[in-house]
């Protein structure tokens, strides 16, 4: 082949490549798309404040109300629980296996927590059902073991995994330098690593809570299975929620197709998809941000 | 006094010591109390006959089959379709694109597709593949709604193996005169090949254990028979667990199947996890040498 004919070549494949990684980017314009066409109807009935404020989520009463502020509530306070819990968990971890934990020791267990990230979310949801709310109700005397604050500590132990690592990578990126001069003024290993290397790396600490957090408030068949399902706005941290996964979950199977009920279902989507989005840019932000400050 | 202070700081660190020990200690016993608590319930139902056969009399008895080869279907079927796609990406991302607005803008894609909750997936199929592509409720519908949820996952970890080929085998390879893409076909691609067979692992566990994603597209709770086409409903593990334990009418009698189907679905997915950690170890330790 002459070189003209491999440059040619070389120019078909670089564009079959575009074109395929394209792919991604388009896949997320379509999600986009089919869930604001599906969910923007509703406000034809609906106006946008009763939808987002309205205190009623009763889609199969006559007449229907739809107002899914106890479902934001609902998903916003056990993304709260599970992130305060996961948080500090996945941190403390992080902290142990990079800070303290000999080789050893941390080459076993940093694959056991990422093996916790692999439990399918269906049987996290059944563990929960089955054990967890049942000693719910039997030591702490609540009316339901389903309730936010179990759905808070199974989705802990889902999101943990993504907090420790992403803070692992943090901690691992602080330089060895810092942690010497910090010792060799006289520091304790302890101090050293709480005033120095936390600090250090604090916005990578910051990206994973927020993707800790992203992962929560998205996860779907745990607060399907243990949130308790009552689309009230909780009082105690021991009352049932409906989250937003939860709802669309749970109605869409008997939602009507394109009737009222369906299209608010897929406005719920719609939400859902702002809250994670808006975790994640923030959370990409502050990794963005730490690599030129380290640059 | 200063003996004291010393001692107290030595007591403090000694202390926190131990609660950093014992966070990662509750993170590693929640996993094991999980997997002990269903294999210890779960084992009793777990016969040749619960694995080879299909559901009897409204889900009390017999096995769950169709579950098995329809989670098989879903996932090794997502898996063919975004790991060609996910490997073409990543080499774009990595060989091709360098730091472009465009590639920008598809690493943005990328991070934000794998951010978007399974149940935003279950929503987009229902309304995408099932109606407006008119394939209904069936195994096609679910194998491309998992096959776009997997693709930034593929992507992630075939870059990532991309990266960890050293330069100097393309430069190499380069400089005997060879064009960029028979660099990549021949020198790139087989470098990192197992690096990438470790991702496409990863995305089969989570396409097997995911339940949100095929609700509404592919699952449904009883069928006739094993999947006999594309486009045909299918019953899968996760989706059958969730209906068993939530929504049966018999939940007591269907309690030893619940541990059952749970504890094949745990074994099949930390199984393939811990089959793409070894084989991550066994290259960690090759490149070291």
């Amino acid at each position: 082949m002459s070189t003209a004919g491999f440059a040619r070549k070389e120019t078909y494949i670089r564009r079959i490549l575009a074109g395929i990684a394209g792919c991604s980017l388009f896949f997320l314009a379509l999600i986009m798309l089919f869930l604001f066409m599906e969910g923007l109807p509703v406000f034809g009935r609906l106006a946008p404040p009763d939808f987002f404020f309205g205190m009623g989520w009763y889609p199969t009463q006559e007449p229907p109300e739809f107002g899914i502020f106890p479902l934001i509530v609902g998903s916003l306070a056990v993304t709260l629980v599970s992130g305060v819990l996961a948080i500090f968990l996945g941190v403390m971890t992080a902290v142990w296996l990079t800070e303290i934990a000999p080789a050893p020791v941390r080459r076993v267990c940093k694959p056991l927590i990422e093996l916790l990230a692999a439990l399918p979310s269906v049987v996290v949801g059944f563990f929960g059902m089955v054990v967890i709310a049942p000693l719910l109700q039997r030591y702490l005397d609540v009316d339901t073991g389903l309730n936010l604050f179990n759905a808070g500590l199974m989705l802990a132990f889902m999101s943990v995994p993504i907090v420790c690592s992403v803070a692992e990578d943090a901690l691992y990126g602080v330089p060895a330098t810092l942690r010497e001069a910090s010792l060799a003024l006289g520091a304790t290993r302890w101090e050293t690593t709480i005033r120095v290397v936390v600090p250090a790396a604090f916005s990578g600490i910051g990206t994973a809570c927020m993707l800790g957090m992203s992962r929560s408030i998205g996860e779907t068949m745990v607060v399907l299975m243990v949130a308790g399902g009552a689309g009230i706005l909780p009082a105690s941290i021991f009352d049932p929620v409906r989250p937003m996964p939860a709802a669309i979950a749970a109605e869409m199977a008997e939602a009507p197709f394109r009737g009222e009920h369906y299209h608010a279902l897929f406005a719920i989507g719609m939400v859902l998809f702002l809250f994670t989005l808006l975790f994640n840019t923030i959370a990409q932000r502050i990794a963005e941000k730490n690599r030129q400050s380290l640059g | 006094m200063d003996a004291t202070v010393a001692a107290r700081r030595r007591n403090r660190q000694r202390f926190m010591f131990l609660m950093l020990r014992s966070a990662a200690a509750v993170n590693i016993a929640a996993l094991v109390s999980v997997c002990a608590f269903l294999v210890w319930n779960g084992l009793p139902a777990i016969s040749w006959e619960f694995l080879t056969e299909p559901p009897r009399k409204s889900m009390t008895e017999g096995g769950i089959l169709p579950c098995i080869t329809g989670t098989l279907f879903l996932s090794l079927g997502a898996l063919g379709l975004s790991f060609p796609l996910g490997v073409a990406s990543a080499v774009y991302l990595h060989e091709y694109a360098g730091h472009t607005v465009f590639a920008r803008y598809i690493r943005l894609g990328v991070n934000n597709l794998a951010g978007v909750p399974s149940i935003v997936f279950g929503l987009f199929g229902l309304s995408f593949f099932v109606i407006t592509c008119g394939f209904n409720v069936s195994l096609l519908s679910g194998i491309l709604t998992l096959s776009v949820l997997t693709l930034p996952i593929i992507i992630g970890t075939a870059e990532e193996a991309l990266r960890q080929v050293p330069a100097e085998l393309r430069e190499a390879s380069l400089a005997l005169g060879a064009t960029q893409s028979q660099t990549i076909a021949r020198v790139a691609l087989p470098a990192a090949l197992p690096g990438m067979l470790t991702g496409a692992i990863l995305g089969l566990s989570r396409a097997a254990g995911e339940t949100a994603a095929i609700m509404f597209t592919a699952a449904v709770f009883f069928k006739k028979g094993v999947a006999d086409s594309l486009l045909s409903p299918v019953m899968a593990l996760p989706n059958h667990m969730y209906v068993l334990a939530t929504s049966g009418t018999e939940i007591d009698k269907t309690m030893p199947l619940q541990y059952g189907t749970a504890l094949v679905l745990l074994v099949l997915v930390i199984g393939i996890n811990i089959f793409a950690i070894l084989i991550r170890d066994r290259l960690q330790k090759k490149q070291k040498q």
